[in-house]
């Protein structure tokens, strides 16, 4: 019969143990879980990437309702378990009692908070959760806000440089000579410390702070030396304690965790306990690997299976966009142990091997991390170094003759090499997952978990892929920006942000670009999102722009231009025509034609008489359309309420706005509206980026939509009341995509990536970052929003457009 | 024979860029490199007769504004799977100007 199985704690230790459990045996048990959280099982490891917004609450979710239910896990969530009565074999909560046959503890850990003065006040918060990170991601939002964190280590850090890329003041105090020194030691701390200072952050080390202060509010810390540090935000981040006292209270056998054996069996036989919650031989838990293997044997334990919990070394990475860091085994001086160390300052690399009787105790990498998990491989095995101790530091590479290709490294891999620390996968299971059908990375995740947490080993197990598959197996290259470099759109944009990076040279030296000053395909695109992303510190670069951007016309095939003068919403004046007529007949222009966008087109413009022709149109008022930019083009709107007898509301008002403030912003490839005035839709609005249509209730905001070598129809981002709410959405749409599209993919195409939703969730339903999106577009037209023709309609520019010399070719004599 | 006019100086054309040296036998394009080097040829690509003087810079090479055919300056041949080739003159540097050698575009004119 079913046996009832109840766990306590629906964290990541747990979570991993139910899944190795119904692998083992599905049918075993009917299945309780009770977590104090509101909410399922997440990869606690990313949090870190979604307090920095590289990723989102919805991409960390490893256990979804549909799995609980597929499982049939009976989910109470949001209940916290209150007692355990051992001899009735139930657990108690506010509901009632549970019973169980066996009962599993995963209830983690807590952070630890120190006691000094102040510690409870509103703004001190720890590092830990959900709840944790979105109240940091709320208080970042204020501008200006400062932020200090206690606490140096892994967590502290990846909370610090998260805040930083949110935008917050942060200083970290950490009571250690330097940082992480449970990972690091002093040279690679150094060389973090110089890495985050580099990016803003400061850092007090041997600081030790004596009370918080504040007014109902947390307002500053303040340290032993009598130094304040103002602050908004404090986090503290220092570390865990296992929560012991349930188990404590239900009288098992407790020391700074739940203690457990070999199989995960607490002083209870029919209690086990897993995770952060646990003390095994002495030891506590607080990284995953090893959390994972535990999970393993309690599952095998519960099925009825031979396994012990064994320890073995753990490795760490610190998982800070841009910061290699590396850390494995044992690196702790001592009189027997010795030191192979490599230094590259100016290149910011360091690595020490620690060896101890001819094998690799420890390895500590900064800057260069490719080969750690080698080094770890032989720390594992606890290989005899001996025989390659002269080149041992240079890697695998280095171990006599040529160096390796990775797919021949991989190749020789043997079969228990672990590929996934986070899971504990190593390269048999892999290449076991592949024979038995999982022909891809994705499959090959669902199934073995290798490469699901972290991340980092998604390369290596793609190259097991490539070793086991032979030819059926096609790397999924992502596709290179250019020749210059093998980084995506996708990759430089999110390192043009988080590393900084304001100017072309930086973006060459520091991603590595093949070439001395990059191409026509890379140059216009890393311009472009450096001025998106910098628009105060970069300078935008004429001669990385394509012709039409650089000379603000469009070339023609006869290499003459055509000229298109902005006419707001579509509405023009008799004085305008005037001027367009006069403009015409003076520069003998060959053809005026009306555009699909509501303004006419000049076309077959000399280069030469382009800044004339723009002084004499800006007399009359008229600005450059830019027709000829990856930019805002036109506002096309039909005559609305003014003279339409079914017109809803105003749409020429409304498109001569958004026009206004949308004008002269440069975007990653053209951008065009249009606004109807009722659904009969005469301005075309359903296949345009930004299409509106008014309706008797408000506006209908859609985006999206394309007429050109796609065809489309908008989707629908939102229906709003009010004419300014439109206008807000709209410029809210336009610098998302601003901020995050690949250069010269339309809105249309950057959405279907993105996914709509995404979209809503940013602007429709968060209305503080639709807000913060707004302000950062107007900083943007600060600088942007300046007519390029009134600027270059001067003698300067005349002469610059105008031959360098006219030689005459008369021999000379 | 060389036959050595001054064009103009150097900072007249904007680093990465170029300029237009016009004469009866056609247009010559002076470009400048990203380190300050000068090369000049013809301003028109043998492919649709695009003018390379507004092309984007890079390296020591020109792509077309037109169809991004790229050339390279030393030798003024097209890269990559394109065909063609431009003329190329020599031009160089005397404290700050530029002198172009012309007797390829005299020898066209008398022609």
């Amino acid at each position: 019969m079913t046996e009832r199985l109840v766990v306590i704690g629906a964290g990541m230790a747990s979570g991993r143990a139910l899944e190795e459990l119904f692998k083992r045996a599905p049918d075993a048990y009917d299945v309780t879980l009770f977590g104090a959280e509101p909410r399922g099982n997440y990869n606690r490891i990313m949090l870190s990437p979604v307090l920095s917004g590289e990723k989102t609450y919805q991409e960390i979710v490893t256990h979804d309702a549909d799995w609980y239910a597929d499982h049939g896990v009976t989910c109470r969530f949001g209940e916290p378990v209150t007692g355990i009565d051992r001899g009735r074999k139930v657990v108690i909560t506010a509901h009632g009692e549970t019973p169980y046959d066996k009962l599993i503890i995963a209830s983690g850990s807590s952070p630890f908070i120190i006691p000094i003065p102040g510690h409870e006040l509103p703004g001190v918060i720890s590092y830990r959760d959900l709840d944790d990170t979105n109240a940091m991601i709320a208080a970042a939002e204020k501008p200006g806000a400062r932020a200090v964190v206690i606490g140096g280590g892994l967590l502290g850090l990846e909370a610090a440089a998260g805040l930083r890329m949110r935008g917050m003041d942060v200083t970290v105090v950490h009571l250690m000579g330097h940082l992480m020194e449970r990972q690091l030691d002093e040279a690679a701390g150094y060389l973090l410390r110089k890495e985050l200072v580099g990016r803003g952050i400061k850092v007090m080390c041997s600081s030790n702070s004596k009370e918080i202060f504040g007014n109902g509010l947390v307002e500053g810390l303040r340290l032993e030396n009598g130094a304040d540090l103002p602050c908004d935000l404090l986090v503290m981040a220092v570390g865990i304690r296992p929560n012991v006292a349930l188990a404590k209270e239900a009288g098992l056998a407790v020391g700074r965790g739940i203690h457990i054996d070999d199989q995960c069996v607490t002083s209870d036989a029919d209690i086990l306990s897993v995770g952060e919650c646990v003390e095994h031989d002495g030891a506590t838990f607080g990284l995953v690997a090893p959390i994972f293997d535990m999970a393993k044997v309690l599952a095998a334990t519960l099925a009825g299976d031979d396994a012990a919990y064994r320890p073995k070394p753990v490795s760490t990475k610190l998982k800070v966009t841009g910061v290699d860091l590396f850390s494995a085994g044992d690196f702790v001086e001592g009189e027997d142990r010795e030191d192979i160390v490599f230094r590259d300052p100016a290149r910011g690399v360091y690595k020490r091997l620690v060896l101890q009787d001819d094998r690799i105790l420890g390895a500590v990498m900064y800057g260069d991390t490719a080969d750690g998990n080698w080094f770890f491989q032989h720390i594992n095995d606890g290989t005899d170094v001996s025989e390659m101790r002269e080149t041992l530091i240079f890697g695998p590479a280095f171990q006599g003759g040529d160096p390796l290709d990775p797919m021949a490294a991989v190749a020789a891999l043997p079969g228990e090499a672990e590929i996934c620390g986070c899971n504990g996968i190593c390269k048999d299971e892999i290449v076991q997952a592949i024979k038995d059908g999982a022909d891809d990375l994705g499959a090959v995740r669902a199934v073995t978990k290798a490469s699901g947490s972290c991340g980092t080993c998604t390369g290596l197990v793609e190259q097991v892929l490539a070793v086991t598959l032979g030819d059926a197996f096609v790397l999924p290259t992502a596709q290179p920006m250019c020749g210059c470099t093998d980084l995506t759109h996708e990759d430089v944009r999110r390192l043009i942000k988080s590393r900084e990076l304001k100017s072309m040279p930086a973006v060459w030296q520091e991603l590595g670009w093949k070439t001395t000053c990059g191409c026509h395909v890379c140059r216009p695109a890393l311009n472009f999102y450096l001025l998106a992303d910098w628009p105060l510190e970069y300078r935008d670069d004429p001669q990385s722009r394509f012709v039409n951007e650089r000379n603000h016309a469009n070339i023609q095939k006869d290499g003459t231009y055509s000229v298109v003068p902005r006419m707001w919403g579509g509405i023009t004046t008799a004085n305008e025509l005037r001027a367009i007529a006069d403009a015409a007949d003076k520069y003998q222009v060959p053809t005026v034609k009306v555009t699909g966008g509501q303004r006419i087109d000049l076309l077959g413009v000399k280069k030469e008489d382009l800044p004339r022709i723009w002084a004499d149109l800006g007399k009359a008022g008229l600005v450059s359309g830019h027709a000829y930019s990856k930019g805002l083009r036109t506002v096309k709107t039909c005559v609305g309420t003014d003279h339409c007898r079914f017109g809803t509301q105003d749409s020429t008002g409304l498109g001569i706005k958004l026009e206004k403030a949308l004008w002269g912003s440069w975007t990653p490839h053209k951008v065009k509206l249009a606004v109807s005035g009722c659904p009969r839709n005469c301005a075309e609005a359903t296949c345009k980026d930004v299409g509106i249509i008014c309706v008797d209730s408000g506006y209908q905001v859609g985006v999206g939509g394309a007429a050109g070598m796609d065809l489309k129809e908008t989707e629908r981002l939102g229906d709003v009341a009010t004419e300014q709410e439109a206008i807000d959405l709209t410029i809210a749409f336009v610098q998302l995509y601003r901020e995050h599209a690949k250069y010269l993919d339309r809105p249309y195409k950057w959405v279907a990536k993105v996914g709509l939703e995404w979209v809503k969730s940013q602007i429709v339903d968060d209305l503080d970052t639709r807000q913060a999106l707004i302000d950062r577009f107007a900083l943007s037209q600060s600088i942007y929003q300046k007519d390029p023709w009134a600027e270059r309609a001067n003698a300067d520019v005349r002469r610059a457009w105008s031959p360098l010399e006219t030689v005459k070719l008369e021999a000379a004599e | 024979m060389s036959d050595w006019i001054d064009i103009g100086a150097l900072d007249d054309i904007p680093v990465r860029g170029a300029r237009v040296v016009k004469s009866a036998a056609g247009c010559v394009a002076v470009f400048r490199t990203g380190t300050d080097e000068v090369f000049a040829l013809d301003d028109r690509c043998p492919h649709r007769g695009g003018p390379l003087s507004e092309g984007i810079v890079h390296g020591r090479s020109v792509t077309c504004p037109l169809h991004n055919w790229v050339f390279a300056f030393e030798t003024g041949e097209a890269q990559g799977a394109d065909e063609g080739r431009v003329t190329t003159y020599a031009v160089r540097i005397e404290s700050g100007r530029l002198l172009l050698d012309a007797s390829r575009l005299l020898a066209r004119s008398a022609a």
